[in-house]
């Protein structure tokens, strides 16, 4: 209880003696944790949402539609079919909400619930006399849901629920066409006596019917057989899976896409994060050696510290991951398996704090192994990693104004904080590259999507950018304060030879600048390639020059002034407290 | 201050230093008043933490008294900005570190150019006097070296050198030989010795009784205060290879 007691507040202490640090740490896991959260619930989006409600709703192996009742009442008699509901009326109707009017196809159906192509009710209930229920993806176009008021060829229906079916591709995209083949064309459910009702005097209903087959994989084949006009026409569950996937394809293309690089950025973090701690902990474990701790005990006091702070960031990066989830706009609406309320299931729990806590343990294991190897009077004296020498970059270096020979110089210290600080950079303009692309390429008239989905790829592609700058900042930050831990002898030494602060300042930012500027040069190419890479069939369309042109000095400038702060904050620290501490 | 002269290159008043506050309060300098006049050695001498660094911390303007006054060549700095106190830090004070504090990535040559390049000289003029300073120390034939490649006594011939970059008023060394073997000790007094010869205003502090014999003034210190000023004869009529024999 003593030695637990001891740790506890050894690991507290220190946690408060550095306030700021303990934040951003804190902040560094979370970004992390966030990501993983948010990537889980992508990963819902993308994880083929038509199959889960194909088997929510016992969706039909193929739909078929005809003028003449007749010719389906044949068809479910045919070779192969084990199973049916239907024919159902279906006529072609105006549906208008809160002003606006859209074309739609008005199924009939039973009150009563059938064993195939029973539509999943995600809102309110099914249909009742003069309640009807809209196609999800349509009530979302139309902006309706269960208590709206809706007109159908100008009668007064009230939405009775929303539901979700796999007998149709979501709007606006209706396969099969059944009725009338419009390209914007939603699917609403009423009654069979008011589809009657619907009906004019001069004009007879079509018919719809749902076919089980006894073997599922042969649907292809059965409905090339049908669509042999006059015959029925028909669609089998592959044509509708394939319209359904079309549907989202962009979407989630873009939020696949966005996940990986948002994990890349988040590999970077951590891996920032760990290395900019390792730089603090030299001293720390040395004085615990001093004062007779054993590498156990040091191990234990880091990783005590860092397991608080990860199951804090675990516990935060889950909340704001859920809360951020729903701001992604669900590119599967219509479908089941949205992402609009992802569950916070145990196991989502359990894998954003394992990684959490994996972190800490890595963490922990590097100056634990340090504090078993490294003697106690090495380690007092904050012996730091010897730092590279690139000789041509001090030589190029004396020539430049201060601030560049000192972020020069620095920068050159530790080429592989460099090179990573390129990458995080590199990463995030690759990706708002490809961001301003594919917004180019909706402007550019080329594209085949309606104006909602082109809304809706926007919005996307708006949110998966400010979530990668986000991190990418948070990146920047870590950075600096890591070169800037590392430099602080360093520049404490030039502030004692007559460097000003500012001069310092502007040095540490330089440091960062310099792969900042690198990295957006490279994000140019990066950007076209990823997009290449994320959609290989079709052909980039660029952004215009001077956006491309224009993500290069912004992202300086974000870098400049973000990592102004912590700089800032590093070179102001007193010069001889530094300078005395580098005695053995 | 009317009192305060432009005779002497370096005064201080009444200088305190507390680190800390309540019961955790520590007084490391208790109302010390110094005067050193140019071309003067002049050596601190005392235990260990009794005030001699933060002495010349204060006196170098890294950091700044709780109470009293520092007078540099007539100008009062103890109230001066940040950035006016790193312009005079760039061209009037040099400092030397017992732990040499060398840039660990740069040769000799560079280490030494650097306070020059800092005061905006051209590259070729820093170089050219980083050159004449590797000469003056014995150095040159290890202008290209790391820090890592050369012993303590020649790190800190290397940390005088660039203290001399940009020809200060005063250097101000902290325990100069703190970390230097009996050798290295001789080759750092000689270069000291060589300093004083030439005029140079010197602040050493030091527990070593070598380097405070070849002052031309000793004070003692102990618990944040002067206890003793003693003018030294004439430290260099004591030969240097006897010095080194002296007991600390």
């Amino acid at each position: 209880m003593g030695r637990a007691l001891l740790v506890g507040r050894l690991a507290a202490r220190d946690l408060r003696r550095r306030p700021a640090e303990a934040a951003l740490l804190l902040l560094a896991i979370m970004a992390a944790t966030t990501t993983l959260t948010l990537g889980l619930v992508l990963h819902g989006v993308t994880s083929e949402p038509y199959q889960s409600t194909r088997e929510a709703t016992a969706g039909p192996d193929v739909v078929a539609g005809a003028d003449d009742r007749a010719d389906l009442d044949a068809l479910i008699r045919a070779p192969g079919v084990t199973g049916h509901s239907g024919p159902y009326p279906v006529i072609g109707a105006i549906v208008g909400a809160h002003g606006r009017r859209a074309e739609a196809e008005a199924l009939g159906r039973d009150a009563a619930p059938t064993s195939i192509d029973q539509p999943k009710v995600v809102q309110g209930s099914w249909v009742r006399a003069g309640g009807v229920v809209v196609e999800a993806a349509f009530a979302e176009a139309l902006s309706v849901g269960a208590g709206d008021a809706v007109t159908l060829d100008g009668r007064s229906f009230r939405v009775a629920g929303v539901a979700v079916t796999a007998a149709t591709a979501p709007y606006p995209k209706v396969e099969p066409c059944l009725v009338s083949c419009l390209s914007d064309l939603g699917i609403v459910w009423v009654t069979r006596a008011d589809a009657r009702r619907l009906a004019s005097p001069d004009e007879s209903p079509g018919y719809v019917v749902n076919l089980k087959l006894a073997d599922p994989a042969e649907a292809q084949a059965f409905d090339a057989r049908l669509n042999h006009p006059p015959a029925p026409v028909g669609a089998s569950w592959h044509d509708i899976s394939e319209q359904a996937a079309e549907l989202t394809a962009n979407e989630r293309r873009a939020l696949l896409t966005g996940g990986w690089v948002l994990g890349l950025l988040a590999v970077a973090s951590v891996a920032v994060l760990v290395g900019g701690r390792m730089a603090d902990q030299t001293r720390r474990v040395g004085l615990l050696k001093a004062v007779g701790g054993t590498p156990r005990l040091v191990a234990a006091v880091l990783l005590a510290e860092y397991v608080v702070v990860a199951l804090l960031a675990a516990a935060a990066g889950l909340t704001v991951g859920v809360l951020a989830a729903p701001l992604l706009p669900d590119p599967s609406v219509g479908l089941v398996g949205r992402a609009g309320a992802p569950p916070l299931t145990i196991s989502t729990v359990g894998l954003v704090t394992g990684v959490a806590l994996a972190v800490a343990a890595a963490a922990t294991f590097v100056p634990a192994v340090r504090a078993a190897r490294v003697s106690t009077v090495l380690a007092l004296a904050d012996t730091a990693r010897a730092p590279q020498r690139t000789a041509w970059l001090i030589g190029l270096s004396a020539r430049l104004p201060i601030p560049l020979l000192l972020g020069l110089r620095l920068a050159a210290r530790r080429p592989r904080r460099f090179v990573l600080a390129t990458a995080s950079i590199a990463i995030t303009a690759s990706g708002v590259v490809a961001a301003l692309a594919a917004h180019a390429d909706l402007l550019d008239g080329s594209s085949a999507l309606d104006p909602a989905r082109a809304d809706r790829l926007n919005q996307v592609l708006l949110v998966m950018t400010i979530t990668l700058v986000a991190l990418a900042a948070v990146n920047a930050l870590f950075i600096t304060w890591a070169m800037a831990l590392d430099a602080r002898r360093s520049s404490a030494l030039t502030r004692a030879l007559g460097a000003t602060p500012r001069q310092v300042t502007a040095g540490l930012s330089a440091a960062q600048v310099l792969p900042a500027l690198a990295g957006a040069i490279l994000g140019i190419p990066g950007g076209i390639q990823l997009i290449a890479v994320a959609d290989p069939d079709s052909t980039t369309t660029l952004p215009p020059l001077w956006q491309l042109i224009a993500v290069v000095p912004a992202t300086v400038l974000v870098v400049a002034v973000l990592t102004a702060i912590p700089a800032s904050i590093s070179a102001r620290r007193p010069v001889a407290e530094i300078l005395q501490s580098e005695l053995a | 201050m009317s009192d305060v002269t432009n005779t002497f290159v370096l005064q201080a008043r009444g200088l305190r230093m507390d680190y800390g506050q309540g019961e955790g309060l520590v007084r490391a300098l208790d109302g010390v008043d110094l005067q050193v006049p140019a071309g003067e050695t002049l050596a601190v001498m005392g235990p260990s933490g009794c005030g001699k660094s933060t002495l010349l911390h204060l006196l170098g303007g890294l950091e700044r008294p709780s109470e009293g006054e520092v007078w540099l060549q007539g100008r009062r700095i103890d109230q001066l900005s940040e950035k006016t106190l790193a312009g005079l830090r760039r061209h009037t004070i040099g400092f030397v570190f017992q732990a040499f504090h060398l840039m660990d990535e740069l040769t000799a040559v560079e280490n030494i150019e650097l306070p020059a390049l800092l005061a905006g000289r051209s590259p070729r003029a820093a170089r050219r006097r980083a050159t004449e300073l590797l000469e003056q120390v014995g150095l040159t034939e290890r202008a290209t070296h790391l820090p890592s490649a050369l012993s303590g006594g020649q790190r800190q011939r290397v940390a005088i050198a660039r203290a001399l970059g940009n020809d200060p008023l005063v250097v101000l060394a902290d325990e100069p030989t703190g970390n230097l073997d009996s050798a290295a000790t001789l080759d750092v007094l000689r270069l000291l010795d060589s300093l004083r010869s030439a005029g140079q205003t010197l602040v050493v502090v030091t527990h070593d009784a070598r380097i405070a014999a070849t002052a031309d003034r000793l004070i003692s210190m102990r618990d944040g205060a002067f206890v003793e000023a003693t003018r030294l004869t004439r430290g260099s009529s004591v030969p240097l290879g006897e010095l080194t024999q002296l007991e600390r």
